[in-house]
């Protein structure tokens, strides 16, 4: 691949207005088994090119499973996937997409300038890159806004400054779609807010894909579209207007809770019971 | 679990290696306390056995010659496999083979920076040695140090290789008498090879640091490098390609569980 480095050019908008023929992301009944549980379960759903989703749902409701087949690391997938025009996990896939998993996968006893030259090294080697590599490591610390901590250890840093410096690492390659797991957990508002202007931004300028999961709810309202799953199921899809519009609802926590209560009585029987019924037999 | 083949070779790549190189060593930088442990204690050790064996110089000589091709060997081993090992854990190492770095640059990488501080600890050893404690051979020191530097790299494969089969730190450090205690016994240090029991000799043939050690021993004894030396040499440095060669693969096999998604029912 030869698409490091460069400004990749926003797309043109005729694919932010039919974004259902060239979905960044396409899934028809995508199903993850492991072991006798099944941890997604038929999930169909498109993710448009340039735009941020968000995947919203509680712990361990299957969104890392979810992340990890796009990516193509997960075991036992079956169904279509289909990443930027090819099936999940081709090997050409692998530079055209960032994933920073929820643990930082960075070198703590490196520095962060040093661990994002070594980075930008693999990218682009050579001696005659090297003015190229300082500016693409000099925008990925601005970025994540690390500048006055580049030359702190990555040990010495924060939970949420090295998910930070995990997060850099994946803008050098200045990926197509970029499929971050919780990057905002354990963040101070303002640096959730900072973060979460950021991804707009690589939205907007550089036409980046962006799927983000989050438990916190509130969090919702600022992607573009909502995947909202609950015990490996899709709950549902679409931009967080038409959720809330569709429940009647006045945030999209609320909807949530909605979608579920109209989700439940088809599961749990009766529904008159004690607070707690005894779990469905398979 | 089938894996397919990146679409162009991904030959290894100068550049690739030399980054990579650089990054363990300043990874090293960041831990002094390490490196002189790495580059003292052999010297300690060596000085120590020099006044063990106060009241007999030739004792000395033999074992101290072989010792300096062991040391090396066993510090090289431990290091890297406890560095592999935290690469794996801490995800490096899965987000360095989604990036456009082949196992051979890193296995490279690794070699070159291992092997660079090997040829710093070996010269030390060597030179304290010879120098200082009338470590008394024929051959050139320099040989001593060819030999130090092969079986340091050799440390290095065995040590890569290792850390596959180890998913803690605990592991990877029991691995140390597992794999080298063995050999230590077999190589020749204690007794010479052929009076042992027929069926151990046999192992001992098999073995990689049995030829390090005669190696030493040749040097002790012949001014120049004699066809026994460079048999040992060559069976060393193959040695240390084959468990390369063996590492290789197991370096993705262990990492992304499933690179590619199985057929895909519409």
């Amino acid at each position: 691949m030869m698409n490091y480095g460069r400004d990749r050019p926003a797309p043109p908008p005729v694919t932010r207005t039919v974004p259902e023929q060239t979905a960044a992301v396409r899934a028809r009944t995508l199903t993850v088994v492991r072991g006798h549980r099944t941890v997604l379960d038929r999930l169909d759903f498109d993710v448009p090119p340039g735009r941020v989703t968000g995947l919203l749902g509680p712990s361990g409701c299957g969104k890392t499973t979810l992340m990890r087949a796009v990516v193509g690391t997960q075991a036992k997938v079956t169904g279509t996937l289909d990443v930027l025009g090819r099936p999940a996990g081709h090997a050409r896939l692998r530079p055209r997409i960032g994933y920073v998993t929820q643990s930082p996968a960075i070198y703590d006893d490196l520095t962060v300038r040093q661990n994002l030259d070594y980075f930008a090294a693999v990218l682009h080697p050579g001696r005659a890159a090297r003015a190229e590599r300082r500016e693409s490591v000099r925008r990925a610390v601005g970025d994540v806004d690390l500048a006055p901590h580049a030359d702190a250890l990555a040990g010495n840093l924060s939970g949420g400054q090295r998910s930070r410096v995990s997060l850099a690492v994946a803008l050098l390659g200045t990926p197509e779609l970029l499929v971050l797991d919780e990057p905002t957990v354990g963040l101070a508002p303002v640096l959730r807010r900072d973060l979460w202007q950021l991804f707009h931004r690589l939205a907007a300028d550089r036409g980046t894909t962006l799927l983000v999961s989050s438990h916190v709810m509130d969090e919702a309202e600022r992607c573009h579209r909502l995947l909202l799953m609950r015990e490996g199921r899709l709950l549902a899809a679409g931009t967080p207007g038409a959720l809330r519009a569709r429940t009647g609802a006045a945030t999209v926590e609320e909807a949530f809770l909605h979608l579920v209560d109209e989700a439940t009585p088809t599961e749990r029987t009766p529904p008159t019971l004690a607070p707690r019924p005894p779990e469905p037999t398979p | 679990m089938t894996c397919t083949p990146p679409p162009t070779a991904r030959p290894l790549s100068g550049a690739r290696v030399l980054a990579t190189a650089a990054r363990v060593l300043r990874q090293l930088s960041h831990d002094p306390r390490t490196v002189a442990l790495m580059l003292l204690v052999p010297c300690v050790m060596i000085a120590l056995l020099r006044y063990v064996f106060d009241a007999h110089p030739r004792t000395f000589d033999s074992v101290g010659a072989s010792l300096l091709g062991i040391f090396p060997m066993i510090t090289m081993f431990l290091v890297t496999s406890i560095a592999t090992l935290r690469e794996r854990t801490s995800g490096t190492l899965e987000r360095l083979l989604a990036m456009p770095l082949s196992k051979a640059d890193l296995l490279g990488g690794y070699a070159l920076a291992f092997g660079a501080l090997a040829v710093v600890q070996s010269a030390l050893a060597t030179a304290l040695s010879v120098w200082l404690l009338d470590l008394d051979i024929t051959g050139s020191p320099w040989l001593l140090l060819l030999v130090a530097v092969l079986d340091a790299l050799l440390g290095t494969a065995l040590g890569l290789f290792v850390s596959a089969f180890a998913s803690s730190e605990f592991q990877a450090v029991q691995f140390m008498p597992a794999v080298l205690m063995p050999q230590l016994l077999l190589c020749g240090l204690f007794a010479p090879r052929d009076t042992m029991q027929p069926a151990l000799e046999a192992v001992s043939a098999a073995l990689p640091m049995s030829y390090a050690v005669d190696a030493m021993s040749e040097i002790l004894t012949h001014t120049t490098p004699t066809p026994t030396f460079l048999r040992d040499i060559l069976i060393t440095t193959s040695f240390t390609l084959l468990t390369l060669t063996l590492t290789a693969p197991t370096l993705l096999t262990l990492t992304l569980t499933a690179p590619t998604l199985p057929r895909q029912t519409p």
